[in-house]
């Protein structure tokens, strides 16, 4: 293999792992903070995917469907925290998994009357379409860039508000001593919804962005969702850091398993064998990272540090 | 513990083994056969759903991982009877038999011996990463059985179902007949197993391990040990099912099914083993009865769920049996 395709590799994988970060990030923010597991989350991936996909398709702009979905899927995310989620920060792990588990039940059903059966694929936006030439042989996508400087972004946004912010400063004491903060005067009710808008932003960001990439469908949410959990629970829960450090590495272990595990070993085995083992690292090696690091660490990398 | 007057649970477990005995009869008199291959995935789900509330509601283990055992289970018994029908050997010159009871009795050892390895790496963390965890060694034997050997997503076909001791079960009803009493044997040993001291201490290290472990009990040992006989009970169902579809795919793995299972325990009632059988009674009627309303069932099921999980802290067989539903949890 040249370097260039490594390169390439290295690129798709942070792709990825940037994409799962923006699904990660609030999913662990209202773990660690709320103490709630959201299995539902990735419903709101989707349905950021799905309401900018169907406004691109109808107006042809891109950008619209990106400035309407988001909102909207903010406006969803508190809908859902007010009128369900506040029912279950109380109830064990048990009762969350399972609520927020007939929530997806509903959603997907939800979205194939609404968008039909059939997958959206919609195009780049003309401004990031096309490819752009890094070194030699290596042409990469510029929308993919493009991707990977949002998720730059929003990882350099979320260190500010956590590290600089008042917001961020109650997050932080939230991580740690929940009840603390409750008793220290803080409205902990507001607190809670501001954390879940913010973890909707970034999904409905995270489904608008990545439907160019990718076939926008009804079960989209869920491998989301199991990915991201596994990240968060790799990077620790309630840690932002873990879960973009926990991202990136899935993101780009998956890409090399793809490509660097058929290379290293067409010479060796034959091409069925390939064929599973490339398979095997594509599909499994974030659990079998999860595995380990649990092994290693139970609290997972990053644990108590946001 | 006295048999007469049998207390409130008592009278609807055995209502319940009365009505579930007498459901082929009563189906065939009727002429509505469909019923008892209805029944029968219902007896097995009810299987499946006790071999979980072990660990739930007596073990306070939340796995959502137990469709791999299940899955495991049912693809052990797919591989062996079609090697067996084929004549084929399986290793060292050995063909399989057909007969259920050699057959069913690796697939309970080979999903136990999922439920040991995973069991026993999963066991080191609790509470949310115990959940996560466990989903995620699902996902990896999700991806062992799509491999292309195993059928890949298209699954095995099974020729013919297993025999046991010797007699067919190919009638629908001898099929309803043996899983019931590969229900009432699993009950049985859970419901022993939960009132042994064992079961007693499983029941504290679920509500206190710090407490247990000061106390001096090897918490990750009855842990464990718990783990196993609930992957072994899923194993059980899984080579029923298997025999009732005569065909296995990787769907029986889906993390979906895991968390289905874990919906039958909730509805039924967790820390109750017999609420289990009505968990997946109830659900799995609901289901078939949605399917047959409209073809986005799922829309009306999901909020069902919700609701169910909202408000029924005791499940139904809190409901039916009174104050004293039963052992463990706190629910």
């Amino acid at each position: 293999m040249d370097f260039a395709l490594f390169a390439e590799q290295i690129l798709n994988g942070l792709q990825a792992g940037v994409t799962l970060f923006l699904t990660a990030a609030g999913l662990t923010l209202v773990f660690g903070i709320v103490g709630f597991i959201n299995l539902n989350h990735g419903t709101l991936v989707m349905a950021g995917a799905y309401i900018a996909a169907k406004i691109a398709t109808v107006t042809g702009s891109f950008w619209l469907g990106l400035a309407v979905a988001v909102p909207s899927v903010v406006v969803l995310g508190l809908l859902l925290e007010t009128s369900v989620f506040r029912r279950l920060y109380h109830r064990d792990h048990l009762d969350q998994v399972l609520a927020t588990f007939s929530l997806i039940l509903f959603f997907n059903e939800l979205a194939r009357i609404v968008f039909g059966r059939l997958p959206y694929q919609i195009d780049k936006p003309a401004l990031l379409a096309g490819a752009v030439h890094l070194f030699g042989d290596l042409y990469y996508p510029i929308y993919r860039l493009a991707v990977i400087g949002v998720g730059v972004a929003v990882a350099i946004g979320l260190w500010y508000l956590t590290a600089k912010t008042k917001l961020g400063m109650l997050i932080r004491a939230g991580s740690t001593h929940r009840n603390l903060v409750g008793a220290l005067g803080v409205n902990v009710g507001r607190l809670f919804l501001a954390i879940f808008a913010l973890g909707a932003l970034l999904a409905g960001l995270a489904g608008a962005i990545i439907g160019p990439m990718q076939a926008v469908e009804v079960g989209m949410g869920e491998n989301i969702i199991i990915l991201a959990l596994v990240v968060i629970v790799i990077g620790g829960v309630g840690s932002i850091r873990g879960a973009l450090v926990a991202s990136v590495f899935v993101g780009i272990a998956e890409s090399l398993g793809r490509t660097l595990v058929p290379y290293l070993f067409e010479k060796v085995v034959d091409t069925s064998t390939v064929t599973f083992l490339s398979g095997m690292f594509a599909s499994t090696s974030a659990y079998v990272i999860l595995a380990a690091v649990l092994i290693v660490r139970p609290q997972g990398l990053f644990a108590g540090k946001v | 513990m006295t048999f007469w007057p049998p207390s409130r649970p008592t009278l609807i477990v055995l209502i319940g083994a009365v009505l579930l005995l007498l459901l082929p009869p009563i189906a065939e008199a009727l002429r509505q056969p469909f019923v008892i291959s209805v029944a029968t995935r219902v007896v097995i789900l009810a299987l499946v759903t006790v071999s979980l509330d072990l660990l739930i509601g007596f073990g306070g283990m939340v796995s959502l991982g137990h469709a791999a055992f299940f899955g495991a289970g049912a693809y052990a018994t797919a591989l062996l009877t079609q090697l067996a029908a084929a004549g084929k050997p399986l290793v060292w010159g050995w063909v399989p038999p057909v007969e259920g009871l050699a057959v069913w009795t690796i697939a309970i050892v080979v999903a136990a011996l999922f439920g040991l390895v995973i069991g026993a790496l999963a066991l080191r963390t609790s509470g949310f990463n115990f959940i996560m965890i466990t989903l995620a060694f699902a996902q990896m034997v999700l991806f062992l059985a799509s491999l292309r050997e195993l059928g890949g997503d298209d699954g095995l076909r099974i020729p013919v179902r297993n025999t046991v001791v010797g007699f067919s079960i190919e009638s629908q009803t001898a099929l309803y007949y043996v899983s019931l009493v590969a229900l009432a044997l699993y009950l049985f040993l859970c419901d022993r197993i939960v009132h042994s001291r064992f079961g007693l201490v499983l029941q504290a290290i679920a509500q206190n391990p710090r407490r247990a472990h000061a106390l001096g009990y090897r918490v990750y040992s009855y842990r464990l040990v718990t783990f196993v006989i609930g992957a072994a009970g899923a194993g059980l169902a899984g080579a029923l099912i298997a025999n009732h579809a005569r065909y296995v795919s990787p769907d029986l793995l889906m993390w979906t099914r895991s968390a289905e299972i874990m919906i039958m325990v909730i509805l039924g009632g967790k820390g109750t083993l017999f609420g289990a059988v009505l968990g997946a009674a109830v659900l799995l009627l609901l289901e078939e009865f949605l399917i047959g309303l409209t073809e986005h069932w799922q829309v009306i099921l999901g909020p069902i769920l919700l609701v169910v999980v909202l408000t029924a802290r005791r499940g139904l067989f809190g409901l039916l049996a009174g104050s004293r539903g039963g052992g463990g949890g706190h629910g």
